[in-house]
């Protein structure tokens, strides 16, 4: 397979310069596969699909009552960032991590920021996400986001903005490790005379600074990963970071609190767990303290976190500072908590609870995204060019209806990649998703997971909706 | 506990259930792969027997009510396919994968990679032609096996992997058990004719479906019920043997606990031990005189008791309802 007839169209292409030219950090990589036999390429890619099949690297998909587990499309081209540019994410990265990490702290505690005016307290307030429970919480550390995957994208001009923080539960870092590890055993050729850095050492990292943030009392702190069980849409994840990093994967019934801690049961009875590392989003962690019909928690947790006998990540609460409206103040945040400008940059965003926004928005909702401001995953939204009128009526109503839910965004040109798309090459639009780490300090894991809209035109990039992702190399 | 991990008691129960499953699965595609067979041999006059087979089950009555008689298509579909079923043999490899999935950490890629296969084997071969089926039950039997062996030789000896052990050979006694309850009965009467060619194949497939013919050519020769019953209950080297198999439950059970053997510290050890006792120092000719059907009748009771101390030992630690998939 040649690029000769691919096109770059108007946007901006992770491998070649608008005219066709090759980057120069993309050029080694390109002579590679040029230099493939015929069809060899394409048997890779066959190869690579039914490597993750039998090794059962599936994802499940809700609402899909029938066969519930699906492979999440592999794209065997990489997608490559040269050194110089992850140097600049990587210290954005720290930068937005330790101000968000601020701000929840602050918003659960004096609330500084909102005396000061930087931040309306009407934005908190009104946050479904804010959680009065945690107000004066201290988490060993001070540290709340442990883990956090930020969503990069970048605009037709190459440059790179921040879309979303992701501080809850954020997921995907296992097909990082595992895509790699695909690529590696299907077409190892690939990685020949180039300096890709590895990204196998995040399991270690994540399980130190797991160990790092637990209650003081423990010697050698029992660390375990709290999961939904089978029929979560992330237990494939779950299930292959608890095996690498040696710990137990446990479910809200194995573990039960005392007045000691919190314990799990085995066969010889009860044993004391240190830290949970939770895959299990806030409302459903605690009965006693949050949802009343949760079935996945574990009743009484809370209150032994809020003892000291056990140790969460990421904290509870983290949800406010990832609200779709409160997003539109980092930048101030940053400045504010790091008396520094932004290193990367938010998408500018229009809030629909400003009237002059508002109103901005109704007038160009065929130009703009419209996202609700508490759901991921690439639910509730409206991406206005490719939207319908009644799409656009819909959306209009509910704005008028709840303007707080609402945020809008310019569309941006999302860059693309060379994708494997039948027997040839197209352009696909993709994302970036790094993942940084926070216990004695910030960590960024030098790759990521690259998305990519599989569908023709299409730029959202989120498996449930025909997504797939791709290698990410991060050159030294 | 010197760096051992404790093991959770719904953990224990994944793989007790992942293992009494893909044993179940391997005896159910052993027992119709071989009945397959003997009806090629078997003159066209002869009755086709293919309800002893579903009456190995214990699920007759189900199969009555789905499917009316028995022949082969309706027994094949019940046995091998039927997704509703849950003893068939996709429902087995299914619930096995379901609970590997669960404790995927646990055990090791490769037996999971296994399992997996397994799976993606029975479901691609749903509605599979007759021509096909023996040579997709040897496929399944092999595929199982080889779970075992992967089991074997890449994951750690330890306190999960007994509870797989256990599982797997309780599954097998009684399995082994109900085979022959069934067979014997039917073909006693045939006793008295003198040794027609069809006697022997039909004893002979009796030892097939437990893989046991040339193990028994080797240490018995000619085919006689009475040794036949001895080797299938009482042989102490035979892997499928009843007796082989209880003692090795029983070793399981005593690495799980570290209680020292002949002894016990709960309710399973317990009557595991007696079971074992009973069959190492039993024997045939008394068995055969007192009534084979009842003796092997309270084996199955027996064998279910242990079952449910083993549950209420060492899986009912977690209050909530039970989890695994059984």
């Amino acid at each position: 397979m040649r690029f000769s007839s691919y096109d770059t169209a108007e946007f901006y292409d992770e491998m070649f310069e608008r005219g066709g030219r090759p980057r120069p950090h993309a050029q080694f990589l390109i002579d590679t596969i040029e230099s493939l036999s015929d069809g060899q390429l394409l048997r890779y890619q066959h190869g690579a699909d039914r490597l993750l099949l039998q090794m059962g690297i599936t994802f499940n998909v809700y609402g899909d009552t029938d066969g519930t587990e699906r492979i999440f499309p592999f794209d065997l081209i990489p997608r490559i960032v040269p050194a110089s540019e992850w140097e600049a994410i990587e210290r954005g990265l720290c930068q937005r991590i330790h101000a968000l990490n601020e701000f929840i702290h602050d918003i659960y505690h004096e609330q500084k920021i909102l005396k000061d005016g930087v931040i309306p307290r009407d934005v908190i307030q009104s946050a479904a996400s804010f959680r009065p429970q945690c107000q004066g919480l201290e988490p060993p550390r001070g540290v709340w986001c442990h883990i956090t995957g930020t969503d990069l994208v970048r605009d037709r001009d190459g440059q790179y903005y921040v879309l979303e923080d992701n501080l809850r539960v954020p997921s995907g870092v296992s097909y990082v490790l595992e895509n790699r590890e695909v690529l590696k055993r299907i077409f190892p050729k690939v990685f020949e005379g180039l300096a890709v850095r590895p990204v196998n050492e995040y399991p270690s990292r994540l399980l130190e600074m797991l160990e790092s943030i637990a209650p003081r009392y423990a010697d050698t702190p029992r660390v375990v990963l709290l999961t939904p069980g089978i029929y979560n849409s992330a237990y494939f994840e779950h299930s292959f970071l608890a095996q690498q990093m040696g710990v137990q994967l446990v479910e809200g019934r194995d573990l039960t609190v005392t007045g000691d801690g919190v314990f799990m049961r085995t066969v010889k009875g009860l044993e004391r767990v240190d830290v949970i590392y939770r895959r299990i989003d806030d409302d459903f962690l605690d009965t006693e303290a949050f949802r009343k019909d949760s079935l996945l928690g574990v009743p009484g947790l809370m209150a032994a976190y809020k003892a000291g006998r056990v140790s969460l990540a990421n904290a509870p609460g983290n949800g406010v500072a990832d609200d779709k409206v409160v997003y539109a103040y980092v930048p101030d945040m940053i400045r504010y908590y790091e008396g520094a400008e932004p290193i990367l940059p938010n998408v500018p965003t229009y809030l629909c609870w400003r009237d002059a926004d508002r109103q901005h928005v109704l007038a160009n909702l065929a130009s703009l995204v419209v996202k609700s401001a508490n759901e991921s995953g690439g639910y509730g939204m409206l991406v206005g060019p490719h939207s319908t009128q009644a799409q656009r009526e819909e959306f209009a109503e509910k704005i008028e209806a709840s303007p707080r839910n609402f945020i809008a965004q310019p569309t941006l040109g999302l860059s693309r990649v060379p994708t494997i798309i039948e027997d040839h090459f197209e352009g696909r639009h993709v994302d970036l998703r790094p993942y940084v780490l926070y216990g004695k300090e910030i960590y960024v894991l030098p790759g990521g997971l690259t998305r990519v809209a599989l569908r023709r035109g299409s730029l959202v990039v989120n498996s449930s909706q025909g997504g797939g992702s791709k290698d990410t190399w991060v050159l030294a | 506990m010197n760096g051992t991990k404790p093991l959770l008691s719904r953990v224990a129960e994944s793989l007790y259930w992942m293992a009494r499953y893909i044993e179940r699965a391997e005896n159910v595609a052993r027992f119709v792969g071989v009945n397959l067979h003997l009806m090629l041999d078997l003159p066209s006059y002869e009755e086709k027997q293919w309800q002893p087979i579903v009456d190995t089950t214990g699920d007759a009555r189900m199969f009555q009510e789905q499917y009316g008689d028995a022949a082969q298509e309706t027994v094949v579909k019940f046995l091998a396919a039927d997704a509703a079923y849950p003893n068939s043999v996709f429902s087995c490899i299914r619930a096995a994968r379901e609970n590997a999935r669960s404790v995927r950490e646990i055990i090791s890629s490769e037996m999971w990679e296994q399992v997996n296969a397994l799976y993606l084997l029975v479901r691609e071969s749903q509605g599979l032609a007759p021509d096909a089926l023996p040579s997709y039950f040897h496929e399944v039997r092999m595929a199982c096996d080889q779970f075992q062996g992967v089991t074997d030789s890449t994951m750690t000896h330890n306190e999960a992997w007994q509870f797989i052990g256990l599982g797997r050979t309780l599954e097998r006694a009684d399995k082994t058990t109900r085979l022959l309850d069934v067979k014997y009965f039917i073909l006693l009467p045939s006793l008295s004719d003198v040794g027609t060619p069809y006697d022997e194949i039909q004893w002979a497939a009796v030892l097939k479906s437990v893989s046991g013919f040339e193990m028994y050519r080797k240490k018995h020769g000619r085919i006689s019920p009475r040794k036949l019953v001895e080797f299938m209950l009482f042989d102490n080297e035979f892997p499928r043997a009843v007796r082989y198999s209880i003692s090795r439950a029983d070793r399981s059970l005593h690495a799980i606990t570290g209680t020292p053997a002949g002894t016990f510290s709960c309710a399973s050890e317990q009557r595991l031990g007696m079971l074992r006792s009973e069959l190492d120092f039993g024997r045939v000719d008394a068995t055969l005189s007192a009534g084979l059907h009842e003796f092997l009748d309270g084996l199955q009771v027996k064998m279910n008791r242990i079952d449910e101390c083993i549950l209420r030992d060492f899986f009912a630690q977690w209050s909530a309802a039970s989890g695994a998939v059984i």
